[in-house]
């Protein structure tokens, strides 16, 4: 038989040290939320806050990883390192998924500068955006410049992925009907930069002016007022506009509010680890409570209502971990 | 391996041919049983494969070549997955690769070969049986 041994440190100190094996180990224990990934994470935590973070969300096949592909390509030439981290969807009948982001970017492959993960959405709304934060938080301790993460399309769960990112580029593409499907899936108000791909499509005008339309709606003095830029990124055409457009954002978060902004996703990320630490940790532990089951006859029975057996667990748990506690 | 775990595996075309028709059949068969497939498409070097064996930590490669340059591309492919450190890595094969060949390669890494019209589920469990326990 063999066995793996995960050592803690030894990740950790891998990572640190920018080597790949200990990186890509790293984010599988994420993604199976083992305990030694968590353990790593923390000690991880320490040696993050440098690396910039742009979120790619929108409707599927409207550019989103060829368009990252040419910002990494750029960055790549001014110098910088790039990590990706790729979204795709996890099929709800099998459980698998096919995870085909990194065709757009095989030209990166190779480079020791850039670190591609393709990550499945695997199911479980919260477990993503956990997930996801902390591959971020990973990528950022090896010490990547900027960390891109693509999300798999337009809907409520992407936006709550993509809250790890500092700047959150849209992409659309003409003709697909996207400005109405932008407005229903909340990305209007996450967007910071709009951006319609496939630009030597026809109606591509018109598209940008819908969007500008919308954005208008939404404006307020004194805030950001994110731009439009077309692309055409298969060739390469508007990309270094949107570099120009993200460097304008940075500057301008720094410019207003670069102490709040900080507080501000403090408080995001220690949001996510409450809604981790206290549903699914806190429903793992309750259910292996023995009166868990006999609640459920209750329930069943219409003898007791569920809110009042969720008090109940949780009354007991806390009384138990005082107990605990107060052992010598 | 917890509940949430998943066999990451990676479906590459190495070299110059284009028919990914087997390839693609392969990685959406491993799909449907549940995994979670990387593919990367066509024209891979083996030096692109190995590298995203590391970084998306596969737990199997599935190399589809209709070539005849295996002989020349696995060997290449082995070499770089030991210096990477990923030899335990299980490496299968598909496409047009001679029976003298396959015993060849097999003393150097290669695990077993899925002709065409091998049922896809012949590949799916031994693929399961056969990636090594973490």
């Amino acid at each position: 038989m063999e066995a793996s041994v995960i050592k803690v440190d030894q990740l950790v100190e891998g990572v640190l040290k920018d080597d790949r094996k200990a990186i890509a180990r790293l984010i599988s224990l994420i993604e199976n939320d083992s305990p030694e990934g968590l353990s790593a994470v923390r000690l991880l935590y320490p040696h993050t806050g440098r690396a910039y973070v742009i979120g790619v969300t929108g409707p599927a096949g409207c550019g989103k990883s060829t368009l990252i592909y040419r910002l990494a390509s750029e960055l790549r030439k001014k110098g910088k390192t790039v990590g990706v981290v790729a979204i795709d969807p996890t099929s709800p009948f099998s459980g698998g998924a096919l995870l085909g982001d990194r065709i757009r970017m095989q030209n990166l492959s190779t480079d020791e500068g850039v670190y591609i993960r393709s990550m499945a959405t695997r199911g479980t709304l919260g477990g993503l955006a956990k997930a996801t934060a902390d591959a971020v938080r990973v990528l950022d301790a090896s010490g990547k410049d900027v960390v891109f993460v693509e999300t798999s399309g337009a809907g409520q769960s992407e936006v709550d992925v993509i809250k790890v990112a500092h700047t959150i580029l849209v992409v659309m593409a003409p003709g697909l009907g996207d400005d109405i499907q932008a407005s229903k899936a909340g990305m209007m108000e996450i967007g910071d930069i709009f951006i319609i791909n496939k630009a030597d499509r026809e109606n591509a005008d018109r598209a940008v002016e819908e969007i500008q339309g919308m954005i208008e709606l939404g404006a307020q003095e004194g805030r950001w007022r994110p731009p439009v830029v077309k692309t055409t990124a298969s060739s390469g055409r508007g990309v270094e506009n949107v570099i120009e457009k993200i460097e304008e954002h940075e500057e301008y978060l720094n410019r207003t509010s670069a102490k709040e902004n900080l507080v501000h996703r403090s408080e995001i990320e220690i949001a996510e680890a409450l809604r981790y630490r206290l549903t699914d940790r806190l429903m793992a532990e309750l259910r292996k409570n023995s009166n868990f089951a006999k609640l459920v006859k209750r329930v069943a029975a219409k003898k007791l209502d569920p809110y009042s057996a969720a008090d109940r667990l949780v009354s007991e748990y806390i009384r138990k971990r005082g107990r605990s506690r107060r052992k010598p | 391996m917890s509940s949430r775990a998943k066999l990451r595996v990676l479906v590459a075309k190495p070299g110059l041919d284009d028919h990914d028709r087997g390839a693609k059949v392969i990685a959406r068969a491993f799909r449907d049983a549940g995994m979670e497939v990387i593919y990367t498409g066509l024209r891979q070097t083996p030096e692109q494969i190995v590298n995203t064996a590391v970084q998306e930590d596969v737990d199997a490669i599935a190399l589809s070549i209709l070539s005849g340059a295996h002989m020349t591309l696995f060997p290449r492919i082995f070499e770089l997955m030991r210096k990477e450190g990923i030899g335990d890595v299980l490496v299968i094969g598909g496409g047009i690769i001679p029976d003298e060949d396959v015993s060849e390669l097999k003393k150097i890494g290669l695990s077993g070969v899925f002709g065409p019209g091998t049922p896809t589920s012949v590949v799916v469990d031994y693929v399961v049986q056969h990636v090594r326990r973490r």
